[in-house]
């Protein structure tokens, strides 16, 4: 069950909250959708899971289409919107098994399936409480839970961590990495780490467009076509000496008798370096690697696009 | 849609508003019928129910939307109808569960009333000098007329996400329906339109039914009146603009 989103545009009004994108999911593959605020993910969600029509384009869903077989994708779908909007008044229990309800389970195996989604969403100690009861952690849980509980081939979660304490988001994403073996997951999020921690494959977005669409490794390197390691040593070196390393393009003063020297991607100047400093006499104090991270290419493909407009 | 049905109705049980709504409408009607001397069939001293059913519509007024004015504006605050919207349901489902609930929760509280039809039965002189077939013909108008309150007020609550509003408008929008047109025609612009204008509202029709007269052209409005406000709200429902 793949997603699949050709050419889809959106508006609200005047407005146009999504230009013309498109991308796949494919089977089994966990994608990150990352963009700051207003970028058009939620709306794009939203329209994958058949709750706002595409203005143009073509949405797919496990083959199905969202404008004509919205009914069939909804099976199939299992969703979190953003805010995780919940009956508060329900008790856990009440709400899990009205879900189920939904989804046509019934009789035993609703309560089988609803027993193994608050085993395995830890909600076992606050199962008999209202929902209202609950700190935004279990809440968060009880979102994933009804989102799970028809055992979904497709999964389609809007912000899951957003608004949790740091404990809180280790624990969901522990979660979303166990529940997300052998499902298509779309999920959305503003925060870099929870990428890298959860997906392979992140598809940027901003200002209703597709800015990157790569496995995660890529597109660090494609930020940061060079390699810059920063040495630092105990006294003052001359730059020549550093220059002199075989595949050093250059050499530039970092801060007190720290050098930031930049090579070609290829080449790891670290070792080389090191024997440098023992053969020269010279104390080494620290050597690094600077890595691109993922803030940074989130604030220059972003900033790229807002350029062009 | 019955999944829908269920679960809007228990949480009319388990919040205040069954009871409050059961409550209040039978210790209004109860004091109408039997305490304030004004209205009371026992100052009155004939055995009919006309108290209950001229001012039982004017009561449900209020009482309706009361009940109705959360099922769609709560949803929409909450966020929670994109839940439902996304969950295999058609948005018939959605909409005649939750019409279906606040129909039964007005039934309940109707129910009770039944008691004041064997006593005033017992209570004739002699007893059973009751018109019975009129008090058939009022409680289906009034029935009928409770289901088409019910639709306006399931109406009112989709168009917004404020209960207060939703409350006003169905509120408004029942009085207007059952007793505006009837006012209207009363005006001296219409000379021999006025009856199509009377025709028009729904006091027309349920007086028709009071009569004991089961009146096809009386139950097809009422019936088209209940589609013509649930097709609306489902039309509402199918734009999504929130």
């Amino acid at each position: 069950m793949s997603i699949q989103i050709k050419n889809l545009s959106r508006y609200y009004g005047e407005q146009k909250a999504l230009d013309d994108i498109s991308f796949s999911v494919g089977q089994g593959e966990i994608v990150g959708f990352l963009g700051p605020n207003g970028a058009g993910k939620s709306t794009t969600m939203k329209t994958a899971t058949c709750f706002l029509p595409p203005s143009t384009g073509e949405v797919r869903i496990g083959g199905f289409d969202v404008t004509q077989d919205a009914h069939e994708i909804k099976k199939i779908t299992g969703y979190l919107p953003e805010h995780n909007p919940l009956y508060l008044d329900l008790y856990v229990h009440e709400y899990l098994h009205f879900i189920g309800k939904l989804y046509g389970l019934t009789g035993s195996a609703l309560r089988a399936r609803v027993a193994e989604m608050v085993e395995l969403c830890g909600l076992t100690v606050e199962q008999n409480k209202r929902i209202e009861a609950l700190s935004k952690g279990y809440r968060q849980r009880v979102g994933l839970a009804q989102a799970l509980i028809h055992d979904p081939k497709v999964l389609i979660l809007d912000e899951p961590t957003s608004g949790l304490d740091p404990n809180q988001l280790l624990e969901i994403r522990r979660l979303i990495r166990e529940i997300s073996k052998n499902k298509t997951v779309l999920f959305s999020t503003h925060i870099m780490q929870e990428v890298e921690a959860l997906c392979e494959r992140v598809i940027v977005i901003n200002k209703g467009r597709i800015v990157a669409d790569d496995q995660v490794s890529k597109l660090l390197l494609r930020t940061r076509p060079q390699r810059v390691v920063i040495a630092e040593f105990e006294k003052p070196v001359t730059s020549g000496i550093l220059e002199g390393i075989a595949g050093v393009t250059s050499v530039e003063a970092a801060g007190a008798n720290a050098y930031r020297i930049t090579s070609a991607q290829e080449v790891d100047v670290r070792a080389e370096v090191f024997r440098l400093a023992a053969e020269k006499g010279l104390a080494l104090v620290g050597l690094r690697q600077e890595e691109g991270t993922l803030e940074d290419i989130f604030q220059l493909l972003t900033a790229k696009a807002s350029d062009a407009h | 849609m019955i999944q829908i049905l269920a679960k809007e109705f228990n949480s009319f049980l388990n919040s205040l508003i069954a009871y409050v709504v059961i409550g209040v409408f039978l210790i209004a009607m109860g004091l109408l019928m039997w305490v304030f001397p004004e209205s009371s069939v026992i100052a009155y001293g004939y055995a009919d129910m006309d108290t209950l059913f001229s001012l039982g519509p004017y009561v449900f007024i209020f009482l309706v939307p009361a009940i109705t004015m959360r099922s769609f504006a709560e949803e929409r605050k909450a966020g929670t109808i994109e839940l439902l919207v996304t969950k295999p349901l058609s948005d018939w489902d959605i909409v005649l569960g939750k019409y279906l609930a606040c129909f039964f929760l007005f039934v309940c509280a109707l129910l009770p009333t039944l008691i004041y039809y064997f006593s005033i039965y017992a209570l004739g002189s002699p007893a059973g000098n009751i018109d019975t077939p009129g008090v058939i013909g009022s409680y289906i108008g009034l029935v009928l007329l409770g289901a088409v309150f019910c639709s306006v007020g399931i109406l009112s609550s989709s168009m917004t996400r404020n209960q207060i509003i939703a409350f006003i408008i169905g509120a408004f929008l029942c009085f207007l329906l059952f007793s505006g047109f009837e006012s209207l025609a009363t005006m001296n612009l219409w000379s021999a339109n006025a009856l199509m204008i009377k025709q028009l509202g729904l006091l027309y029709h349920y007086e028709s039914l009071s009569r004991g007269l089961i009146d096809s052209r009386d139950l097809i409005f009422f019936l088209s009146v209940i589609f013509l406000m649930l097709s609306l709200t489902k039309f509402i429902l199918g734009i999504r603009q929130w």
